[in-house]
């Protein structure tokens, strides 16, 4: 089978490569950039663990053609901490216990990230509803949703005052 | 699977003129995992998000244009919109989660002729009208039309759809669409109910309009809504009535997510409770 | 909120960020589909399409025949094992059945029943060649449904099945593998002493573990025919053990490394994919990996049982229960072991009962055989149970934690299955709800509340541990238990206290199987208790150490030197204390590295209950129910980690949630799964829940160093019947079916006349 040139920015840095036109872009991400944090559940767009921000929009890794892919921006659980530290929801996901066994959290980081950039204030229900998408088996969801309301508080004390 | 983005209309036609099995598609998320379970691959996959026309959405006048592989979640954010047309909005924000919302489009869920489809009774309650472009030009037809079966459409061979228009409401009418399933979130509409009504200067119903999903191979409308509400207030007992009429109309199936006795109970209860959601909102 | 007894420990009951929390926060971790290794061949399962049907021939030259397949595997490549029993934790395996399990010879038993593999360059021709294997199949009648499968006339699945536990010993085979029994007292004198007697039946049905990741191995065998195994499972000296098992081989010819896991609850203390990659990179010479398909675990790994189960309970006007009495019946799948004695067991565990006559039956029917999953047999059995106390309190005119503490077993109690309590905190945790302000919140129109019990066992086991002091004076901990939800942190905490040093100058490592004694699965909530042992036992061994060469660097007697906070003393002298440190930098003139290890086959493992309110609205018109509010309080014994602890809990009335409200297995006319996969598997999402209210009472287990009891399962237990009682109090409905999905509940509705 012919291979399609993909040529893309992920988490901030120019990136290209060849991929089948029918492959995922969980599974490029994945198998042929090597980023493995983007984790497969369902592959059916049901679970969210392939959680990704592809041109600012929260999208299911699952459930793209790579080919789509070609010019876009695409950010994933590894472009989230920086020189400066964590992202301050890995910081409180680690604070609040909010991962068992850690498999969907990424999904979930990426997800909270996605929300918290659209809307820094959210409700409770709110953030309910946002990573709704997202399944964990683990947690009953009680601390993640915390840890995504103390994040925002977080990011906003950090915010100066205008 | 050879996979192609026409960036316009005629370009699109042409390739679904080849001699090559091809779909078409906008955020693939019935597409895909209809592909993983099972659905053979086409021998060309065509993404229509690369047409400017399909991706777009505006007002022309008094009518709201949507493009067919327009995401979801751009309805939300268009405030005019959300004020004109709530119910579209809301079942067109019904699809799925975040993430599905981001890719889902009203054009898809009309192709994919799901009979649960939740925007489908919401355009056909606000008499949308769907764009369709192919070989033999630009039709337009009434969404109502679009679906014919589970997963079958009038669409011809070499049709694809472009965007759908709806005109803006005139005074004091507003449509709701309500649906149920089972969580709160990420499942497929058990039963779904748009509504939409205009109401008198003193309140009475002067139009209305009634459309059930999940119910019967395609939407079906509740015409019978009319002859009981129009001219009246919403009473209660108007409403019963209503509800009687909804559940009458349904022609539904047992099957994993329902039954046909709590599919035509809960159809009477979506139509009311979607009705009053639409009349208090008109008379706001 | 934490209701505690004692004690004062520095590190235990802290909640320090988990030692391998940056790594999962930043995608780093490695689960089980992680790993990919040059020349890797992808491997894929061809599974049976049917319920039931004789094999009559399997043709796989064409496949083999293709390009890019370098191997192909059915039944004829493994050996068939005797029946032999062995356990990896919780439940029952035979290795009989595990081998035609894995990999079926004659018959295939349930849709998704494995029966060839392959192993080629792409998933892409793994899939085509799959495609290319030709299968003749008589298909044979099937039955899932549990009493149409003890029927007379039922299809039967193995033809040398003879009931177990029945006298006289049954001449015809049948569907029915065992009879278990408790009999104790006199159960016709229990319920002539009764006032009230309340009978019913109750069905529920098929549940799945739903752990999000998708079972995974990469197996390579070398040319010197060793394997190593990387996969994520509860137990990789299970994974070790069974594996060379099902291939005929000595345990030492694999090495298994484990990976993270994603999700487990005991659904992966068997083996599926493991031996199968591990033969298929045996013939072709090359790594293999396959990963398996969302739509795979479902059809094919351990659900656990439906049920269906009847059960009478008596008991005096005064609130005394004088008699249980009743049958269980749980589908094992398509081999026997269903946890029917385990719910036979705990159903009543919570309560000192006299007179008690249960009677379990494990019955094999055409789908996947079960696995363990969270407190196995407890949940269903307790659902009937708890509603039907629910319903004598109500009868009674009682309140129902009132009614549960007259009858709530305590220390020096016999348990209803037959050993006598130690120290338990079960009357804690009712007197936890009880005082909580959630149990006196008024409530609106169509909401009710309900409340719940359940006992489980909690388990002990074998547990390996080394310690290993570093030259800078931190210190690395191994042991043998896959992580599933924090236990690096707690194993850690212990560490810490009993070192004295910083819990972060601790490095809690899961190491492979050639690199720590044998450990047993990370499951029966046991990892905490008895790894944990085994870990204070090797620090404890490393302090002695430590004292030891403090006195012979101080020319002391060894009785003269205590260990304080990581640091030597000298009791009654004037040495300057000497750190971890000093005497790691120092270890090579005091007798070389500093390292002990320990081993423990932990006993005492304290039984754990929890109580749980629930408050619910009902939509009367479309039967749906809303969880509005749910608090848990649960004996830990003691928390290390309370953060953990809560998680557990937590994590626990989720499952049960979704147990009580939506999840089950559907199964069509043809015996083929109709909702395999996360859409129509109804699993809990955010939104469907409220925060869960924890509190963890602390009644330490006598059979810990520090009170440690499993926190792990017994969540799980109360909440169908927690919620069944919360929709009662709502619309005056009993509802004895699982799930009470809206399509129940609006019946239920409707027939009642509403």
């Amino acid at each position: 089978m012919s291979r399609t040139r993909v040529t893309c920015t992920i988490n901030g840095d120019p990136a290209e490569f060849l991929c089948e036109d029918d492959q995922s872009l969980l599974d490029a991400l994945r198998d042929v950039v090597g980023l493995m944090g983007v984790k497969e559940g369902c592959a059916t767009g049901d679970c969210g663990a392939c959680s990704v921000i592809l041109d600012g929009r929260l999208t299911c890794s699952c459930l793209v053609f790579v080919p789509e892919a070609e010019g876009a921006t695409i950010e994933t659980v590894e472009g989230m901490a920086g020189p400066d530290g964590l992202h301050p929801l890995q910081e409180t996901f680690l604070e609040g216990a909010a991962l068992q066994c850690g498999i969907c959290t990424p999904g979930f980081l990426v997800a909270g990230k996605a929300l918290l950039d659209r809307n820094p204030d959210p409700t409770e229900e709110e953030v309910r509803y946002a990573i709704a998408g997202n399944l964990c088996r683990c947690t009953g969801y009680d601390k993640i949703v915390r840890s995504i309301l103390d994040a925002a508080d977080r990011m906003e004390e950090a915010v100066p005052a205008t | 699977m050879r996979y192609v983005a026409p960036t316009s209309i005629e370009e699109t036609v042409s390739v679904l003129a080849e001699d090559v099995p091809a779909q078409v598609y906008a955020g693939a998320t019935d597409f895909i995992p209809q592909l993983r379970m099972g659905r053979p691959e086409p021998g060309v996959a065509v993404d229509l998000k690369r047409i400017d026309r399909l991706t777009d959405l505006r007002r022309e006048g008094d009518q709201w244009v949507i493009g067919a592989a327009t995401p979801s979640v751009r309805l939300g954010e268009e405030e005019d919109l959300v004020a004109d047309l709530p119910g579209l909005v809301e079942a067109a924000s019904l699809i799925g989660s975040d993430q599905i919302q981001s890719r889902a489009s009203l054009g898809g869920n009309l192709c994919n002729a799901s009979p649960a489809a939740d925007s489908v009774p919401a355009m056909v309650v606000n008499n949308g009208r769907a764009v369709i472009a192919g070989p033999g030009g630009i039709r337009t037809t009434p969404v109502a039309s679009v679906v014919t079966g589970p997963g079958r459409t009038a669409l011809a061979k070499g049709e694809f759809l472009v965007e759908l228009v709806f005109d803006r409401p005139p005074p004091r009418t507003a449509d709701a669409y309500l649906r149920f399933i089972p969580r709160t979130e990420m499942d497929i509409a058990v039963v779904g109910a748009g509504a939409r009504l205009t109401l008198d200067e003193a309140g009475r119903c002067r139009d209305v309009s009634v459309a059930l999903g999940a119910v019967a191979p395609t939407v079906v409308t509740v015409p019978a809504a009319a002859g009981i509400l129009v001219g009246h207030p919403l009473t209660d007992e108007a409403l019963k009535r209503v509800a009687a009429e909804a559940s009458a109309v349904c022609n539904p199936i047992d099957d994993k997510r329902g039954t046909i006795a709590y599919r035509r109970q809960v159809a009477g209860v979506l139509a009311v409770r979607a009705l009053k959601l639409a009349a208090d909102r008109a008379a706001s | 909120m934490t209701v505690t007894a004692t004690p004062s420990y520095k590190w235990v009951g802290t909640r320090p960020v988990r030692h391998d929390g940056l790594e999962k926060v930043t995608g780093r971790a490695r689960y089980g589909a992680d790993l990919n290794l040059p020349g890797m061949l992808i491997g894929a399962v061809l599974r049976s399409p049917h319920p039931h049907a004789r094999i009559l021939s399997i043709d796989t030259s064409a496949a083999e025949a293709m390009e890019g397949v370098r191997a192909v595997v059915t039944g004829a490549d493994f050996p068939i094992l005797e029946s032999e029993q062995g356990g990896s934790g919780e439940e029952y395996v035979d290795f009989r059945d595990l081998c035609h399990n894995v990999m079926a010879r004659d018959k295939v038993l349930y849709e998704g029943h494995a029966l060839a593999a392959v192993a080629a360059t792409s998933r892409r021709e793994a899939l085509a060649a799959l495609a290319a294997i030709k299968v003749d199949y008589e298909v044979l009648p099937h039955v899932i449904d549990v009493d149409r499968a003890m029927a007379p006339d039922a299809p039967i699945l193995h033809e040398d099945m003879i009931t177990e536990g029945v006298d006289p010993v049954p001449d015809e085979p049948s569907n029915v593998a065992s009879r278990y029994v408790i009999d104790r007292g006199d159960i016709e004198k229990g319920f002539a002493e009764a006032d009230v007697i309340v009978e019913r039946e109750f069905v529920t049905q098929p549940v799945h573990q739903g752990y999000i990741e998708p079972h995974a191995v990469v197996a390579d065998v070398g040319q010197d025919g060793k394997a190593t195994v990387f996969c994520s499972s509860q137990g990789h000296f299970m994974v070790r053990s069974f594996t060379a098992l099902l291939l005929g081989w000595e345990p030492s010819r694999v090495k298994v490394i484990p990976a993270e896991i994603g999700g487990g609850f005991g659904g992966k203390t068997t083996v599926y994919v493991e031996p199968v990659a591990t033969r298929l990179s045996q013939k072709a010479g090359r790594p293999v990996k396959i990963v398996m398909t969302r739509d795979e675990v479902f059809r094919a790994t351990g659900p656990t049982s439906g049920s269906k189960i009847r059960l009478k309970v008596g008991a005096t006007s005064d609130g005394k229960l004088t008699a249980v009495e009743g049958s269980m019946a749980y589908q094992a799948g398509a081999f026997k072991g269903s946890p029917v004695s385990l719910g036979c067991m705990c159903a009543f565990a919570p309560y000192s009962v006299e007179n008690v006559l249960l009677e379990g039956l494990d019955v094999v029917v055409n789908m996947p055989k079960v696995a363990a999953y969270r407190a196995p047999g407890a949940p269903m059995a307790s659902f009937a149970s708890e509603t039907l106390l629910d319903e004598v309190a109500e009868q009674l005119g009682m309140d129902p934690l009132e009614f549960r503490l007259r009858n709530a077993a305590e220390e020096g109690v016999r348990a209803v299955y037959g050993p006598i309590f130690k120290r338990i905190g079960f009357i804690e945790t009712v007197e936890a709800v009880r005082d909580h302000p959630h149990y006196s919140i008024e409530l609106g129109p169509n909401q009710g509340r309900g409340v719940a019990s359940g006992f489980w066992f909690n388990f002990g086991g074998s547990s390996s541990a080394t310690v290993h002091i570093n030259e800078d004076g931190t210190a690395s901990v191994l042991t043998g238990s896959p992580d599933i939800g924090g236990s690096r942190a707690s194993m850690a905490l212990m560490a810490a206290e009993e070192l004295g040093i910083d819990v972060y100058d601790i490095s809690p490592i899961v190491s492979d199987t050639e690199s720590v004694g044998y450990t047993d699965v990370t499951g029966g909530s046991r990892v905490t208790h008895a790894t944990g042992m085994a870990v204070i036992d090797a620090c404890r061994n490393v302090v002695a150490d430590l004292r030891a060469r403090a006195a012979m660097v101080w020319d002391v007697d060894v009785e003269e030197v205590e260990w304080v906070d990581g640091r030597a003393q000298h009791v009654s002298g004037d040495r300057a204390p000497m750190t971890t440190k000093d005497l790691a930098i120092d270890a090579a003139g005091t007798g070389g590295p500093i390292t002990s290890s320990a081993a423990v086959n932990a006993r005492g493992a304290g039984a754990a209950f929890s109580t749980q309110v629930c408050d619910v609205e009902v939509d009367p018109e479309t039967g749906a129910v809303k969880i509005l509010r749910y608090t848990t309080a649960q004996d830990a014994g003691r928390a290390i980690h309370p953060s953990y602890v809560e998680g557990q809990m937590q994590g626990g009335v989720a499952q049960g949630i979704g147990w009580a409200l939506n999840e089950e297995y559907i199964f069509d006319d043809g015996g083929t799964m109709e909702n395999a996969g996360f859409l129509d598997y109804r699993m809990p999402v955010a939104s469907d829940l409220p925060m869960i209210d924890t509190v963890i009472v602390e009644v330490p287990n006598p059979g810990h160093p520090y009170g440690v009891r499993g926190v792990g399962e017994v969540g799980i237990v109360p909440p169908m019947a927690a919620v069944a009682n919360a929709i009662h109090d709502a619309t005056g409905l009993r509802l004895s079916e699982l799930p009470m999905s809206p399509v129940k509940v609006l019946a239920a509705i409707g027939a009642n006349g509403g």
